[in-house]
């Protein structure tokens, strides 16, 4: 019989093994789902949540003082953003503050007494709406005059700009996983040794992780973006082509990055350790939850090297602002560059047995 | 290839063979050859360097020293030659658990530029209704017979087996010996490192006993046990006066010098209450053995005589069993 391409045999293998690794599949399709329902609740409109108070009586059981604790709690009730919940003691009062049930603890009086948490934002939140309340009640309900204009554009909510950083972290996380812990996994069944003493070139048996990582790159984008664009309103202004091949950009260097991790580990719990060590920082430093900005300035040229924050901007900067390849060359510049990078690392330093 | 005549007739040679791990002398200048269309049998107790030697000759280490010769070439310049050439299955690969085995073996196939047909191989090893079936779900023998079938679909001159059946029962162990004893009908040459005497016994053309990382016998099975200068072998336990068992205790250093002095007895090897003596005339040597017991008053727990195994050998060249079990 005649010779079949090993490249092609090696990919067939690796998207079949996974494919058949039900843990895998749950990783890359299943969680960002997961992930896209948690990210609709929590943003979805007019989610603004009250924020939780408790009320007591300064002598609980005393006439005098109850009626006093009524008079404030119908005050505070105006506020339909408090949720007020009245205690009859205290030690179960402070107890749900300590548990952060609560955000504070009103005891009526002259002034009226605020037990809070000074370093939570909910308590300051909670402070500033009790004031209020407690200013209106006095200056007879005149309201300063504002116009209120709520932030509705797409493309500006928070949630547009968290979108395209998942995207960039999956794409990291299923890239590093994949091809890490799929080198582990044969060099510790000892099948990577006994491939070894085949004539298999070793370039193939690289270019295999890399090829079935574009297959299910293309599986994971379709799920991911489609759920973002169709479920959550996030904008895809930019070209799709761009798109793809950012995308893939991103998907190689991850996996030369996942293969470099991998390149020494003898075991599945080494390759772990690694990986969190590597992901970390990027998962802090790269802007996925939060800018990067907010960090000294003296770090930014260092959080501006990392790769997954050149993704992350380029993906922003495409979906967000539909910019072409051309306008994000640095970025993808800097992609390459760690990927072709750890890629020449990980041949030279490679443990095969 | 080189000009000797007798290149083709030598499927592996290696003279002189040394590697060093840190301080450990792994291998210490082993020098060995397996003819073509035979098998070479590499016997050794754990640790004596077996699998270090094969895995120089397989290309998986270099040696520190020797040189190593596969079907006529040499690992350095005609690696990727020499791995289409042979066949190789490991002690300890486990193979990828969610591939069938027609997938495995079509993984395998893409390697080389000669190979057999998927199926013809499961016919070959057995397992043509366990095609789509993942290796997880295999028993030890077919996962062994799998690994097989992956060194020699594509019809190796020379397959490297390093204890293939080591952890099967007996059936299994018959059914991968029918399978390298086909090979070998084939013309293909073998190169086995095994712990059971009777795999050796049965598949060995040619044996090498190592330990220590030297050779310390080498030649067909016949003429191995025929070093021993003894044909026969005769064990017994013997019994103190009075006693009713042995107890365990080591056979006294006074009694071991008045079996080695009996008549007809050649070497005499004590294996803890148990002495084993090698004779080449049995008769005599048990006649001289119960005058001595009967001298000394001692009894005797067991006493048996049978000719000469590898067993044997193996036995009084190391101090050793083959295996610990």
């Amino acid at each position: 019989m005649t010779r079949r391409s090993e490249l092609r045999e090696l990919t067939r293998v690796r998207i079949l093994t996974f494919l058949r690794e039900p843990e895998a599949l749950f990783w890359v399709f299943v969680f960002p789902l997961v992930l896209a329902a948690v990210l609709g609740f929590a943003f979805r409109e007019g989610s603004l949540e009250p924020t939780p108070i408790g009320i007591i009586a300064e002598r609980p059981g005393d006439a005098t003082s109850e009626a006093a604790t009524d008079a404030l709690t119908l005050v505070l009730a105006r506020d339909e953003l408090l949720s007020i919940e009245r205690f009859a003691s205290f030690e179960d009062a402070r107890k749900q503050l300590t548990k952060a049930a609560i955000d504070v603890l009103v005891i009526p009086g002259a002034p009226p007494t605020l037990e809070l948490e000074p370093n939570k934002s909910e308590a300051e939140i909670a402070r500033v709406r009790i004031l209020r309340a407690l200013e209106l009640e006095a200056s007879g309900g005149a309201e300063a005059d504002v116009r209120i204009a709520p932030v509705t554009e797409k493309g500006s909510r928070y949630l547009d700009f968290l979108f395209p950083g998942l995207l960039g972290m999956n794409l990291m996380g299923t890239g590093m996983w994949g091809v890490g812990f799929a080198i582990a996994d044969v060099r510790r069944r000892k099948f990577l040794k006994r491939l070894l003493v085949t004539p298999m070139r070793r370039s193939s048996f690289f270019l295999s992780f890399m090829l079935s990582r574009l297959v299910f790159l293309i599986l994971e984008l379709l799920v991911i973006v489609l759920i973002g664009t169709l479920l959550l309103d996030v904008p895809f202004r930019c070209n799709v082509f761009d798109f793809g091949v950012l995308s893939a950009v991103g998907a190689f260097t991850f996996a030369g990055l996942g293969i470099l991790v991998a390149s020494r580990a003898k075991t599945i719990e080494g390759v772990s350790g690694m990986m969190n060590l590597v992901m970390m920082p990027m998962w802090l430093g790269s802007g996925v939850f939060f800018s990067y900005e907010r960090f000294p300035d003296g770090l930014q040229p260092v959080l501006k090297l990392l790769p997954l924050t050149g993704l992350n901007d380029a993906l922003r900067a495409m979906m967000l602002d539909g910019d072409g390849l051309a306008a994000v060359g640095p970025e993808l510049l800097v992609q390459v560059a760690w990927g072709a990078l750890s890629f020449a690392v990980a041949l030279k330093i490679f443990r095969w047995q | 290839m080189n000009g000797d005549p007798k290149a083709g007739k030598v499927a592996l040679r290696a003279i002189g063979l040394r590697k060093n791990f840190g301080d450990l002398v792994a291998v210490d200048g082993i020098d060995l050859e397996a003819r073509a269309g035979e098998c070479l049998g590499v016997l050794g107790p754990n640790g004596a360097g077996k699998t270090t030697t094969i895995e120089m000759l397989e290309g998986l280490l270099v040696q520190d020293a020797g040189r190593i010769e596969v079907l006529g070439r040499t690992w350095g310049a005609d690696g990727d030659a020499i791995r289409q050439r042979i066949g190789v299955q490991l002690q300890e690969t486990q193979f990828l658990d969610k591939l069938s085995c027609y997938e495995l073996l079509r993984l395998f196939g893409s390697f080389y530029d000669k190979r057999d047909g998927e199926d013809d191989v499961l016919a070959r090893i057995g397992l043509t209704d366990k095609r789509d079936v993942h290796v997880s779900k295999l028993s030890g023998g077919q996962k062994q017979r799998l690994a097989i079938g992956c060194a020699l679909l594509h019809r190796p001159r020379l397959l490297f087996l390093d204890e293939p059946t080591t952890g099967l029962d007996p059936q299994a162990r018959r059914r991968v010996w029918e399978i390298i004893e086909d090979f070998k009908v084939g013309g293909g040459s073998v190169v086995l490192t095994t712990h059971y005497m009777e795999e050796a016994e049965r598949l060995a053309d040619d044996l090498l006993i190592i330990d220590h990382g030297k050779v310390i016998a080498s030649g067909a099975p016949e003429t191995i046990i025929a070093t021993l200068h003894a044909e026969n072998v005769v064990e017994f336990t013997p019994l103190r006066p009075g006693a009713t068992d042995a107890g365990g205790e080591r056979v006294p250093r006074e009694w071991e010098d008045a079996f080695r002095a009996l008549d007809g007895v050649d070497a005499v090897l004590i294996d803890g209450a148990s002495v084993r003596m090698t004779a080449s005339r049995t008769q005599v040597a048990i006649a001289s053995l119960f005058a001595c017991l009967d001298e000394r008053e001692l009894g005797l727990v067991d006493l048996r005589t049978h000719r000469a195994t590898l067993e044997d050998v193996f036995l009084s060249l190391t101090g050793k069993h083959l295996r610990d079990d």
